[in-house]
C-alpha cells in the first residue's frame, strides 16, 4: 500500500497539537465582547403539557435581568433545521408558543448581565402549565388511541408524501419506509429454518467534553456575528437567517475548534436562541449550557428497535430477510427521517440476500429530540444485524467465519437497493481481521474472494 | 474582594465574590484559555490546575482560596519558549485529539511523575481517573506519559 500512496497508509500530524499541549488552542468559551451579556433558559419540567401562563414580572425586577425573550420575540418562529436540503418537516418551534413536548424544552430566555443574574432570574419566572399525558415508548406511540403529538396525526413520519420537502406533496405515503426486493413470502416458504430475532439500542448521549457554548454579536447594519461550537457552520446560517428574516449574507458563523462533537454539533440546536436574544437586546450574548442540559435537553443518538426474521437454507444462505426497525425522532423532526432511511437502506448488512422486505418507522415521542451520532443510522443497524448472522449461524449449527463468509457481498451482485456492487472487499477484510485477532481460517474460505 | 495571586508567573490582581470559583474568574474575567469549562463539578478534569504545585480542579475550588498562592495552567509550563518534557511526550505521540482535555491531562501526568517517575500500569490508570477524555485517545495519552516515565 506505502508504495503506491504518499498519504493513505501514512499517519498525518494532528495540526493542532502544539497549541494543544500548550492551552493555545481558541474553543468558544474564550470568546468574550465587552458588553456582553448572557442567556440561561427556562425549561419545561413535564414531558408533555399546555403553557397557560408565563409570568416573568418578578423576574424582570431582579436587579441585572436585562430582558426575557419568549416566542412573541422571534420573527420567524420555526426551527427548520435542515428543511432546506431535503430533510423535514420543519415542526419545531424556536421557543413554544402553546405547547410543550419535552421535558427540557425551552420555554423562554432570560437574558442577564452575568451567568448567575441569568440562572436566578430563570428560576424567578413562573409558568404555568397544564399537564398533558406523554407518549415515552415508541410501540405505545403508534397503537391506536395513543396521544397524538405531531401536527399530521400520527407518530410517524409519513414518507412518499412530501411532508420532508424533498418529495413530491400532495401524495398519500407510508408511515414508514419501505425496502422490498424479490419475492420474500417465497423465500420464507422455502426455508428450512427460521430465525427471529429483536434488538433494543438505547438512546446515547454524545457527551463531549465542550459543552454547547455559542456568542452572538449583533453588528451595524442588521448583520450579526455568531460564534459557536458547530460541526455544521452552513446549518446553523441558514436556520438563523429564516427565523430573524434577514438574508444568510447578513450573518457571519465562526466555529473556532471544537471540544468533541461526535455528531452532537451538527444540529443547530440553541444558536438561533442566542442570535433573537442578541437582536432583541442589540448587544453580544453568550449561553454556555451545563453538563445536565448537555445530557438532558441536547440531542442523543436514537434510541432503536430492531426486528429481524431471518429465511435460511440448510446449506447456509440466507435466502430472505424480513426487518422492522423503530427510530425514536424524540419530540422533533430534526434529522431523523434521514436517519431511518440510511438504517433501513442497510438492514442487509455486508450480506447478499436476494428477498427483504424492510419497515423503518420515524416514530415521534415526548422525549428530547434525537438526532445524528457517528456513524449515523448504520452503527444501530451494525449491532443488530451482527447479532442475527451469530444466531443464524448458531441455529444452523455452522461456524459464524464460514456463515459470513459465504453470504458475503460478491462484486457484480446486486444490493437490496437494487445498486450494482463494484466495491465488495469484506472477504478480503475478514481474512486481514482473522490474521490480526490470531484466528486461523480453513484454507477453502481464505481461497474465496468478492470477485467470484 | 480582591485577591492577587501568580497566574502562570505572572502577578494578577482581580476583583471576586466569595462565591466565584477559581474556573469561573480564571475564564470569565481573566479569560485565561489553558483551563476549559467541561461539567463544574469535577468529575470530568478539563478545567485542572497547580495550585502551589498542587493538582486541583479549579471548578471546585473558591477563587479567595488562591489568594497569594501560585497557579499554574498548561500554558505555564514550557520554560523559555522550550516545552516540558511531558507535553512533548504529548506531542510525538499524538495524545490529544479534540483538545479539551488535553490541559488537565498533562497536568495530571506532570504530578503523577513527580510523585512516581516509574508508574505501574495501574498507578497510572489510577492517576488519570479524574480525567476525562471523550474522543478516547485514552491510549496515545498513557503511551505518551509512559514514554517520559522510561527516560
Amino acid at each position: 500500500m506505502s508504495s503506491q500512496f504518499s498519504v493513505v497508509g501514512s499517519p498525518v500530524k494532528n495540526v493542532q497539537l502544539l497549541s494543544h499541549v500548550t492551552g493555545a488552542t481558541q474553543y468558544v468559551d474564550e470568546i468574550s465582547f465587552p458588553g456582553m451579556l448572557w442567556v440561561k433558559a427556562v425549561r419545561s419540567p413535564v414531558a408533555r403539557g399546555r403553557i397557560k401562563k408565563i409570568d416573568t414580572s418578578k423576574a424582570e425586577k431582579l436587579p441585572g435581568v436585562v430582558r426575557i425573550i419568549t416566542a412573541k420575540d422571534v420573527p420567524n418562529n420555526i426551527h427548520v433545521n435542515m428543511a432546506g436540503i431535503g430533510i423535514g418537516p420543519p415542526d419545531e418551534p424556536v421557543l413554544p408558543e402553546s405547547e410543550v413536548n419535552y421535558k427540557g424544552e425551552a420555554i423562554c430566555l432570560v437574558v442577564a448581565k452575568d451567568e448567575e443574574t441569568a440562572a436566578k432570574g430563570a428560576q424567578l419566572v413562573e409558568v404555568e402549565i397544564e399537564e398533558l399525558p406523554p407518549v415515552l415508548d415508541m410501540e405505545e406511540a403508534l397503537k391506536p388511541g395513543a396521544p397524538v403529538i405531531t401536527k399530521w396525526g400520527i407518530n410517524a413520519f409519513i414518507y412518499g408524501s412530501g411532508m420532508d420537502g424533498a418529495t413530491r406533496p400532495g401524495r398519500p405515503g407510508r408511515p414508514f419506509f419501505l425496502v422490498k426486493r424479490g419475492d420474500v413470502e417465497a423465500a420464507f416458504k422455502r426455508a428450512d429454518y427460521v430465525v427471529e430475532g429483536s434488538y433494543l439500542i438505547p438512546p446515547i448521549e454524545h457527551a463531549p467534553i465542550e459543552p454547547h457554548v455559542c456568542v452572538a454579536k449583533p453588528e451595524p447594519g442588521q448583520r450579526l456575528t455568531i460564534y459557536t461550537t458547530t460541526q455544521a457552520p452552513y446549518f446553523v446560517r441558514d436556520n438563523v437567517a429564516t427565523i430573524l428574516k434577514i438574508p444568510a449574507s447578513n450573518i457571519r458563523v465562526v466555529a473556532p475548534a471544537v471540544g468533541g462533537g461526535f455528531g452532537g454539533k451538527v444540529d443547530p440546536e440553541f444558536e438561533m436562541q442566542v442570535a433573537v436574544a442578541a437582536m432583541c437586546v442589540g448587544r453580544p450574548v453568550k449561553w454556555r449550557w451545563t453538563r445536565e442540559e448537555e445530557f438532558t435537553v441536547s440531542t442523543t443518538r436514537p434510541a432503536v428497535k430492531i426486528e429481524i426474521q431471518d429465511a435460511l437454507s440448510s446449506d447456509g444462505l440466507i435466502l430472505g430477510r424480513k426487518a422492522r426497525l423503530l427510530h425514536d425522532s424524540g419530540a422533533y423532526t430534526r434529522t431523523s427521517p434521514y436517519g431511518v432511511i440510511k438504517a433501513t437502506v442497510n438492514l442487509s448488512g455486508p450480506y447478499q440476500i436476494p428477498n427483504v422486505y424492510y419497515e423503518g418507522y420515524c416514530v415521534y415521542t415526548n422525549r428530547q429530540p434525537s438526532s445524528a451520532m457517528r456513524g449515523y443510522g448504520v452503527f444501530e443497524v451494525s449491532y443488530a444485524v451482527e447479532l442475527q448472522i451469530e444466531r443464524d449461524a448458531r441455529k444452523l449449527g455452522i461456524d459464524s467465519w464460514e456463515f459470513r463468509f459465504k453470504n458475503a457481498y460478491k462484486n457484480g451482485q446486486v444490493s437490496a437497493t437494487g445498486r450494482l456492487i463494484d466495491d465488495a472487499y469484506l472477504i478480503e477484510v475478514m481474512k486481514e481481521a482473522a490474521a490480526l485477532a490470531g484466528v486461523s481460517l480453513p484454507s477453502h474460505l481464505l481461497q474465496m474472494s468478492s470477485w467470484g | 474582594m480582591r485577591i492577587r495571586f501568580k497566574l502562570d508567573g505572572q502577578d494578577v490582581e482581580v476583583d471576586v465574590k466569595h462565591t466565584d470559583t477559581l474556573l469561573k474568574v480564571l475564564k470569565d474575567k481573566i479569560g485565561v484559555g489553558s483551563v476549559n469549562f467541561g461539567c463544574g463539578e469535577g468529575s470530568c478534569g478539563a478545567c485542572m490546575v497547580l495550585i502551589n504545585g498542587r493538582l486541583r480542579y479549579s471548578c471546585l475550588t473558591l477563587a479567595g482560596y488562591v489568594d497569594g498562592k501560585e497557579v499554574t495552567t498548561v500554558a505555564g509550563l514550557a520554560r523559555d519558549g522550550e516545552l516540558s518534557e511531558i507535553q512533548k511526550a504529548f506531542l510525538e505521540n499524538d495524545a490529544a485529539q479534540c483538545g479539551y482535555c488535553t490541559p488537565g491531562m498533562i497536568l495530571t501526568a506532570k504530578v503523577l511523575l513527580e510523585k512516581n517517575p516509574t508508574p505501574s500500569d495501574e498507578e497510572l490508570f489510577d492517576a488519570l481517573a479524574g480525567n476525562l477524555c471523550r474522543c478516547t485517545g485514552y491510549i496515545p495519552i498513557i503511551n505518551a506519559i509512559k514514554s517520559v516515565a522510561k527516560r
